[in-house]
């Protein structure tokens, strides 16, 4: 491990002179077991190239490039980076400390116009922690505070640079259900009533034109205009069958809304009206428990169950950003419960690409597509298994957090008289 | 608790088969449970697991082995056993047979399913100190939780009060089996548990409610409470003590009747709380304490050696691999996290190998869950555990991790004479799992607790549906 971790810090420094000095890097990742999450499928003994951030090739007996820095992947798998479709990475640093919490704004003046990126620190541990469990690029959004509408979520990758997001502005996030109903003011119909006018004004709304008796404040209404007309995701929380129906009901009324479901739980039971809605679903494939009267019909089958009636999903460890990286297990046991394996995969890598209006960037291994690549010492959905290598467009990152230096620190106690381990 | 305090236990026993000849005054004592385990094991046969891969609990693992149970009991394990007449037989090619899985660390019942206001009884958040309550009054036997933690291969559970309070109240041991009653899930003759909390929940809950406040305040309390709890059994030891003295003299034909007429000596008022207390300084209550930060463990362990008593085990430790060493030489386990961390200060130094570490510096490591989801997948969290220190450089087995899983909360819990490990003698608590339980495709194919079949994921005859999921949504669905 330390070993593999010196030899991806070495990469990386090569990878960043490289960089730096515009010159062609070549990455030649040869003999493993390649998931393209394309046609091409899956390629045993298959050769990925990486050339300028870039994938350059994928196949199998294809010809190394001259110079190429040869990764030797036999015994391996090699995959598309992972996308975490959602999750607060990067805005929280210890949740039960407000001060290092941006994910939400209880006492905000404003709702829609709350734009997560300005809360986002690249350098947040969990962004360390997320990386070296195979997840490249992760969706962050912020959660809902003063309104139903929490604001607006960015993509990003997680090198940690502070060039790291990749798509501002990539969705709405607004709270239903139970949750919305209290924010609203108590009940479902409150947070209905809010959502459609505000919906409808967010459309109506010109610059200039002023309206006596607005919900929203201009900066809302603007930043809640994208969403309300289609041409941004909206991502809507609610987990009941009957608020599921009344998700459908809305994108019936207007088809032109891009909206993506978050939670889900009672998916399966209106799951081809979700599937004639064309609706996407964000879920937990672990909620299984009538964690309240909302999700008194939550089961692990709901993945399975979902994907069988048409609906597109996407995989989510939601709650703490620590956790996002636990939506790698969510699909495994997603995998247990009846979901084909290659669907539970693209549910943590293409098909957040595809929600988000980035498949043709990331979540697959064919040319042209950014070089997220991760390789494994395994099944990537197995418990045992972890990366050895990941890559971001093409750089080979150091396998290292705070958690691996700490380990790193303590792994011996044997000489703990010795010298304290401050020093170490 | 069954048994009384060490010495009033005796004392009280020479009582009373003295007063069946006198009408003395008969001695006062308390310990005996007031709310008596009812359990009795559901209808079971013999059943044979031919030719299984088995994890044994004990650190061991085998394969194509045959593992029989009789009577309720594990009753052999080897290769090419005998099949009992009417035994059921069961093919194991391809699965896995270990021993029950054991939470030491869940609020099933206490914070039931739906996680509405009114289920909220696991914390008694009205004073620093609530040693006198007790877990089993907050749980809810028809918790939905109870059915999924066993469709998961659990079959007893620790069910503790929350972390709120310094002393948050006892902790009861359960089988999970399903009951109209707590009295009909209790472990018969398994030791209560007392729940303590280190650090930040504490002095949280009570900085602004008159304290504690900060750390100091949490060890300035803690160990008020002691004094008060060890001079408490002390009178009730001076009470035993005096009242022998006195049945001495009352026996005695060579004493005149002054002397026998003399009143018995009176007996100390009862105290709940300092009872809870009293069990733990006799060594009748296990000392479960919440504690993440090394330096706080640290202390704990001198303030266990002040007062004389013995702490079980820590749970959460997010950093006991700071102090592995410190924890094996103190005999006192860590009951721990594959992965969670990160959510308040004193759990920011969490690291993926720390139960591994612990496991690897020869301290007792256990694999818990705190969590109505987290205990469906322990044998899951461990394999997670285990990889990770794996590859870091470690070589443990998959069979000694299983230890993690069964032995060593067993034994924590009092009851490593009756369960935790596929030994001839102990209960035949045992899951049948459809592959290698440490791999994410696997799932518990059978589970019997005491022999007994209480679930089964091809047959729903053997699926409990709890009273509250009947006529809703999704009424006995594959969950």
């Amino acid at each position: 491990m330390r070993h593999i971790s010196k030899l991806a810090t070495a990469l990386s420094l090569i990878g960043s002179l490289i960089a730096s000095s515009a010159l062609a890097q070549t990455i030649a990742i040869t003999g493993g077991k390649v998931i393209t999450n394309t046609k091409q499928g899956q390629i045993e003994n298959g050769t990925v190239i990486i050339q300028d951030g870039k994938i350059a090739a994928v196949g199998a007996g294809i010809a190394i490039p001259d110079g190429a820095t040869r990764i030797d992947a036999q015994g391996k798998w090699v995959t598309p980076g992972l996308f975490s479709p959602l999750s607060g990475v990067g805005l929280v640093e210890v949740s039960a400390e407000s001060s290092t919490d941006d994910s939400r704004a209880g006492d905000s003046e404003f709702s829609a116009a709350l734009k997560a990126a300005d809360g986002f620190n690249p350098k947040a541990e969990a962004i360390a922690i997320t990386k070296i469990e195979g997840m490249t690029r992760i969706a962050v959004s912020p959660s809902a505070g003063s309104g139903i509408f929490a604001g607006s979520g960015f993509i990003a990758d997680t090198s940690g640079g502070f060039n790291s997001i990749s798509k501002h502005n990539a969705f709405m996030y607004a709270e239903m259900g139970e949750r919305g109903a209290n924010i609203a003011g108590g009940s479902r119909p409150a947070a209905w009533a809010y959502f459609r006018a505000a919906l409808a004004e967010a459309q109506a709304y010109r610059p200039g034109r002023k309206n006596d008796d607005a919900l929203l404040n201009s900066a809302d209404a603007i930043a809640l205009k994208p969403a309300a007309e289609g041409r941004m995701p909206l991502l809507i929380h609610v987990e009941r069958a009957s608020d599921l129906m009344a998700v459908v009901r809305l994108q019936r009324a207007q088809p032109k809304l891009d909206i993506v479901i978050i939670g889900g739980a009672e998916g399966w039971m209106v799951a081809d009206a979700l599937a004639a809605a064309n609706m996407p679903v964000i879920l937990e494939p672990q909620s299984n428990l009538p964690g309240s009267f909302e999700s008194l019909g939550a089961t692990m089958m709901n993945a399975a169950r979902l994907n069988q009636a048409g609906v597109s999903i996407a995989i989510a460890q939601l709650g703490e950003a620590f956790n996002a990286r636990l939506a790698v297990q969510q699909a495994g046991e997603a995998v247990a419960n009846g979901l084909p394996w290659d669907v539970a995969f693209a549910a943590i890598s293409s098909t957040p690409a595809e929600i988000y209006g980035l498949s043709g960037q990331i979540g697959s291994l064919a040319n042209g597509m950014r070089a997220d690549v991760v390789v494994w010492d395994g099944d990537p959905l197995e418990l045992m298994a972890s990366p050895d290598h990941v890559f971001i467009n093409g750089q080979a990152q150091a396998l290292v957090s705070r958690q691996t230096k700490l380990r790193d620190r303590y792994m011996d106690l044997s000489n703990a008289t010795e010298k304290p381990f401050a020093y170490r | 608790m069954i048994k009384k305090l060490a010495l009033a236990g005796v004392m009280a026993l020479a009582c009373s088969t003295a007063l069946t000849q006198t009408a003395q005054a008969q001695m006062v004592t308390y310990g005996e449970d007031a709310f008596p385990s009812t359990y009795t094991p559901m209808p079971s046969q013999t059943i044979l697991v031919r030719g299984a891969n088995v994890f044994d609990g004990l650190g061991g693992e085998m394969t194509n082995t045959d593992v029989l149970l009789q009577d309720g009991k594990i009753a052999a394990l080897g290769e090419n056993l005998e099949a009992p007449d009417g035994a059921l037989i069961i093919d194991g090619s391809g699965k896995w047979v270990t021993p029950g899985i054991i939470d030491v660390h869940s609020h099933l019942g206490v914070y039931a399913s739906p996680g509405v206001r009114a289920h909220s009884d696991g914390n008694e958040v009205t004073s620093p100190n609530t040693a006198e309550v007790s877990s089993e009054h907050g749980v809810w036997p028809h918790d939905p939780g109870f059915n999924r933690a066993r469709a998961g291969g659990v079959t007893a559970m620790l069910i503790l009060p929350g972390s709120a309070n310094l002393f948050g109240g006892r902790g009861t041991v359960l089988k999970n089996v399903a009951s109209r009653t707590v009295q009909g899930m209790k472990f018969p003759d398994a030791p209560y548990g007392l729940k303590m909390a280190c650090g930040e929940n504490p002095k949280r809950v009570y900085g602004q409610k008159g304290g504690p406040g900060s750390r100091m305040g949490n060890f300035a309390h803690y160990r008020k409470s002691w004094i008060k709890a060890t001079a408490y059994k002390k009178s009730w030891d001076d009470y035993a003590v005096d009242y022998a003295k006195w049945e001495g003299k009352q026996n005695d034909d060579a004493k005149d009747d002054d002397d026998k007429e003399s009143k018995a000596p009176k007996a100390p008022k009862r105290d709940l709380q300092l009872e809870t207390m009293t069990g733990v300084l006799n060594g009748e209550i296990i000392l479960n304490m919440h504690c993440y930060r090394a330096d706080e463990m640290a202390q704990v362990i001198d303030m266990s050696k002040e007062f004389g008593y013995q702490v079980g085990a820590f749970h959460h430790g997010i950093e006991a691999y700071k102090i592995a060493d410190l924890l094996r030489e103190n005999n006192t386990c860590a009951a721990l996290w594959a992965d969670w961390g990160g959510f308040k200060m004193e759990a920011y130094d969490s690291i993926r190998e720390n139960i591994p570490l612990v496991h690897n510096a020869g301290a007792c490591a256990i694999v818990h869950s705190d969590s109505q989801s987290g205990i469906q997948r322990l044998n899951h969290e461990a394999a997670k555990a285990l990889a990770d220190g794996n590859k870091a450089g470690l070589n443990i087995s998959q069979g000694a991790a299983w230890t993690w899983l069964s032995s060593n909360p067993a034994k924590l819990l009092g009851i490593g004479d009756k369960t935790g490990a596929l030994k001839p003698g102990l209960n035949a608590d045992v899951v049948v799992w459809d592959g290698n339980p440490f791999s994410v495709y696997s799932r518990a194919q059978t589970v019997f607790v005491d022999g007994a079949r209480v679930y089964d994921r091809q047959d729903k005859a053997y699926q409990a549906v709890a009273d509250f999921e009947l006529g809703q949504p999704g009424e006995g669905d594959e969950k």
